[in-house]
Order: structure tokens, then sequence, then C-alpha cells
């Protein structure tokens, strides 16, 4: 307790930390389901269905298989980096989701008010873009240490395409931090509150939509997504990068790969979707009980559509869960909740749409070729990018950054 | 023991595994690995010291893309491991003494000329941070010219390279 009292940040970090672990694990694991779901959608399929109601289950039995493989290393595999790149890949993945704030309030952990981020520090984006650029080792190594054609050619060119997007990556966000003036997310989100004639947010995008655009595109590449998945293009190259690893080595890629997803998901709507703003002007009262309103219903959805379903396990599940909906949704009209509640509400519903977006995107897209690729990446976005970059700061040095 | 005290020995610490890592190993991409090692340990050491913004650079340039080049080459080229010829044993004979003559050097400059100042410097005072916003004025107003001159001679680097791999047009 002694020790509890002399570092009271470092134990709030420590609180923080395994909350924001369990959460980005079991979004991890149900964003896998969601994705299975909606390409099966577009595919006219089902999707998961047998394992739970609906599926629900499928996760954890993923999980539990992936545990319970094999763990294979290959004979003439440089075994340290073998092992090395996998961990590189998630813990990497991991570290950037800790300077993501999802909210403006502050909370109290153990009588210490705190904010609703990790670390929180005033040059995050940069330190942001830090961390993930390190994240290609993770995937250049696998292949390489692999020592096998394949994950080697995989290797190979993930870095390059990482390298080449990554420049357009962060140029297009050059644009945003000119016109907020700092590498503070907590800033960065402030410079986007208010509305033009009252209804229209003054979101990032609006100014910025050829810099969303930009980041929008170079995002799904650095994530290595279809249509830009060419380090593991199964027609090609068996699975790239990853094809000699096997059990949770395995799985520790494919999590760091949706960990990504989420993390320049986040990235984009701080930077151009406002964060955590509500699109509505503040004048309107209602708002403040959408969170409240849209878990009830969906509460509601859950436990009617449960009692008609035919499967009995549906029958059980659906009707507890939607009870369970519905008391959040009861405890978020409390007056105290309600303030605390709005932000990570409205930044969660973002980076929702946005992560549907990349799995629509993945339904409908078909993989590029290797030098539309590059050629894509070098001669379109990059000189989009440039270009959006030089007319935003003539703009910002004639008119000023909040024109 | 505080925690920035624990956090500078353990990162001290890796940086010299890692620099005798760089040396020793046999396989370049070890190598590689071991010089990103430091990077990131000597990017922390910098965070100590309060200098936010050259961290996240030092890993973002060096660690982040220029290793990233580093280890891209020697896996497109599959270089396997070192071979040992004349150079490199006159290189043991005559960079050992020079080594080990350096080491001597900066121990004596060390515990001599700034033995007084080490007690108070740094931990006393608290380190300085320096912000974003004067480490660019300074940057763009003072020191301009060698700004400018850095970004002509990376420019004609990145020329040299375009004129050498263009294929011999017929």
């Amino acid at each position: 307790m002694e020790f509890v009292s002399q570092h009271p940040i470092l134990v709030v970090s420590v609180i923080k930390i395994a909350i924001a672990l369990f959460v980005v694990m079991t979004a991890l694991a149900y964003l896998t389901w969601f994705e299975r779901k909606v390409v099966a959608r577009i595919q006219s399929r089902w999707g998961p269905y047998w394992v739970g109601p609906h599926g629900l289950l499928q996760p954890l039995a993923d999980g539990i298989k992936f545990l319970f493989k094999e763990d294979v290393v290959p004979s003439s595999a440089d075994r340290i980096t073998y092992v090395l790149a996998p961990f590189l890949a998630l813990a990497l993945a991991l570290t950037t989701l800790a300077l993501i704030p999802i909210g403006p309030a502050t909370i109290s952990i153990l009588g210490q008010k705190t904010q609703l981020v990790i670390a929180h520090s005033n040059i995050a984006l940069i330190l942001l873009f830090a961390i993930s650029s390190l994240g290609i080792y993770g995937v250049a190594l696998a292949g390489w240490s692999s020592n096998s054609k394949y994950p080697l050619m995989g290797g190979l060119r993930s870095s390059a395409q990482m390298i080449s997007y990554e420049v357009s990556l962060t140029l297009s966000v050059v644009g945003v931090l000119l016109l907020a003036g700092s590498f503070d997310f907590y800033d960065i989100v402030g410079s986007q509150s208010g509305h033009w004639f009252h209804f229209i947010p003054k979101w990032q995008i609006i100014p910025q939509f050829f810099g969303f655009l930009c980041y929008l595109t170079a995002a799904i590449a650095e994530t290595n997504r279809i249509p830009f998945d060419l380090p593991e293009a199964e027609t090609e190259l068996v699975a790239g990068f990853h094809t000699e690893y096997s059990s949770f080595k395995f799985a520790m890629f494919f999590m760091a790969e949706y960990a990504n997803m989420i993390t320049v998901s986040c990235l984009a709507t701080l930077l151009f979707l406002g964060g955590w703003l509500s699109p509505f002007p503040d004048g309107w009262r209602w708002q403040l009980y959408l969170p409240a309103a849209g878990l009830i219903l969906g509460g509601l959805a859950l436990i009617i559509g449960g009692v008609k379903s035919w499967q009995w396990n549906a029958k059980v599940v659906f009707p507890v869960l939607g009870i369970i909906c519905l008391g959040a949704g009861a405890l978020c009209t409390l007056p105290g909740l309600l303030p605390v509640i709005q932000g990570p509400f409205w930044f969660m519903a973002k980076v929702f749409l946005l992560l549907f977006f990349y799995v629509w995107l993945r339904g409908t897209l078909p993989r590029f070729r290797y030098d539309q690729l590059m050629s894509f990446g070098w001669k379109f976005l990059l000189p989009l990018s440039l270009a959006n970059l030089v007319v935003t700061s003539i703009v910002v040095m004639f008119v000023g950054a909040r024109g | 023991m505080s925690i920035p005290m624990a956090l500078f020995i353990v990162c001290g610490a890796l940086s010299i595994f890692g620099a005798i890592g760089l040396i020793l190993a046999k396989e370049p991409v070890h190598s590689a690995l071991s010089l990103i090692l430091v990077m990131v340990a000597l990017a922390v050491l910098y965070l100590l010291l309060g200098a936010a913004f050259i961290a996240a650079i030092q890993i973002l340039v060096y660690a982040g893309a220029i290793m990233v080049l580093f280890v891209f080459v020697i896996m497109l080229l599959n270089a396997g491991e070192e071979v040992r010829t004349n150079l490199s044993r006159l290189a043991r004979w005559v960079g050992l003494p020079l080594g080990i003559f350096f080491l001597a050097e900066m121990g004596y400059l060390l515990f001599h000329e700034y033995a007084g100042r080490t007690a108070n410097a740094g931990t006393a005072t608290g380190p300085v941070v320096a912000s974003t916003t004067d480490l660019s004025m300074k940057l763009f107003t003072e020191y301009v010219l060698p700004f400018e001159l850095t970004s002509i001679l990376i420019l004609i680097a990145v020329l040299g390279a375009m004129v050498l791999a263009r294929k011999e047009s017929q």
C-alpha cells in the first residue's frame, strides 16, 4: 500500500492499461466475428452461425483452437528472430493504442483525477507515428527469419509497400496539424469544435477532404488489408510473410493486423472526424440521451430477435444480452454518467463506422497488382497529399489557422 | 531507486548490449536488429532528458525509416553470414587498440574533467523540457542555412541514385 500511495500515477496507469487491454482484446476478437458476418452478408452467406447463437462464441473457439495447435518452428529458421517477430508486431500494435484518448471527460480512479487516455503527451501524434513505423519490423523479420521463399517475398513486398505508403500517410496528416497548430490530440479535437451556419460541424474532413482521402487509402495499405494485401496475397504467395507460422504465433499476427485497423480508425476519427465531438449543435439537449436510446433500442431488438429465433441457445442468450443492454441504457441516463458517456459514445460510433467501411471495402474490391500498387502510391497518392499540403499551407498563411 | 534512474540503467545497459551485438553478430540482420535496439534505447534516454520531440523523431526517422531500408536491402540481397577477409583481420589488429584507446580517453574525460559536475547536473535542476515550437523556431531562423543545405544534399543524393538506377536509353 505504501508503494501505491507513493506512485499514484503508476497505479492509475496500470489500472487504465488493464481495462484498456481487456476492452481492446475483446474488440479485436469480435472484430473478426463482425468482419466475417459482414463479408458473408455481402456474399449472400450466413457466416459463422453454429458456435453460440449466430456464431457469437466463434472468436473464443478460434482462440482456443490457436492455443492448442502444435507450434512448429521450421528447422532452418532463424530461431530468435522467428520468435521475436510476432511479439514485435503485436506489442507495437497495442502500444500505439495507449496514446489514443477516447473522451474529453476526466474521471477519478482511487481518488486520482485522470483523463480517458493511458498516456497523455503533447506530441502524441508523432509518438504514435514513431511507434507504428516500427511495426514494419514484425512483418519484415517474419518474412526473413522463416528462411523460405514465399515468406521472404511477402516480407519484401510489405517493407516496400509500407515504406511507400507511410510517406503519404504522414503527409496527409500535416494539413490537419497546420490547421490545428498542435500535435496534442486534445488540441486537435478542440480545434474542430463549433459549427458553420449552426449545423455543419467544423470537422477537419471538410477543409481537409483530400487529406482524408489520402489518409484513408494510405492507412488501408499500411495495415496490409484488401485491396492492398499484397504481402499475404494467397493466390501468389501461399500466405505471404506468415506462411511458416502456426498456432498462437500466427494468431498474434492476426491480432496485430486488427489492432492496427483499430488504431488507424481511431486516428482518422481524432484527426478528421472531430474525435469525441457530437455532430449536433451544443444547444440540442436531447442528443445527451442518444447513447441511452441506442442501448435501449438495441436491447429491445435483441430481446425480440431472441424470442423469435429458432435456435434454442439464442432464445436464452439474446434476451439476457438485451436485458444487460437495457440496464446499461438506464444507467446512461443517470445525471452523473450523462456527461462522461457522451465523448466515448461518439468516438466509438465514428470508429465503428470506419471499421465497417474497412470491412465493406474488403468485401467489395479486388486486389491490386504489385506494379499498380507502387505506381498508385508514388504517382498519385504522394503528389495528391503534397498538393493538399501546399494548398493548405498557403491558405493558412494568408487566412489564418481557423479561417 | 527512483523510476527514471531505473529506466536510465536499463536503457543504458540495453544500448551497450545492442552496440556490442552490432559488432559481434555474424548475421547482417542481427547486426541491424542490434542497431535498432541501440536507437530505441537512446530514444528512451532522450525522453528521460526531457527531449520528447527528439526522442520521437529518433525512433520515427532512424529506427522507423532508415533501418527499415537497411533491413529491406539485406533481405533483398539475401546476404548471408559475414566472410572473414584479410582486411577484416587488419581491422582487428588496428581497430582493437584504437578502440581501447578511445575508450580509455573517454573514461579519463568522464572521470577527471566532468567528475565535479555530474553529481548535480540534470537530476538536481530537473530536465529542461524543449517544446516543439522552440525547436522549430531555432531550426527555421537561426539554423535555416544548414537545414536547407542538408535538404539540398539529400536531394542531390536522391538524384544521384535515380541516375545510377536508370536504365540506359537506346
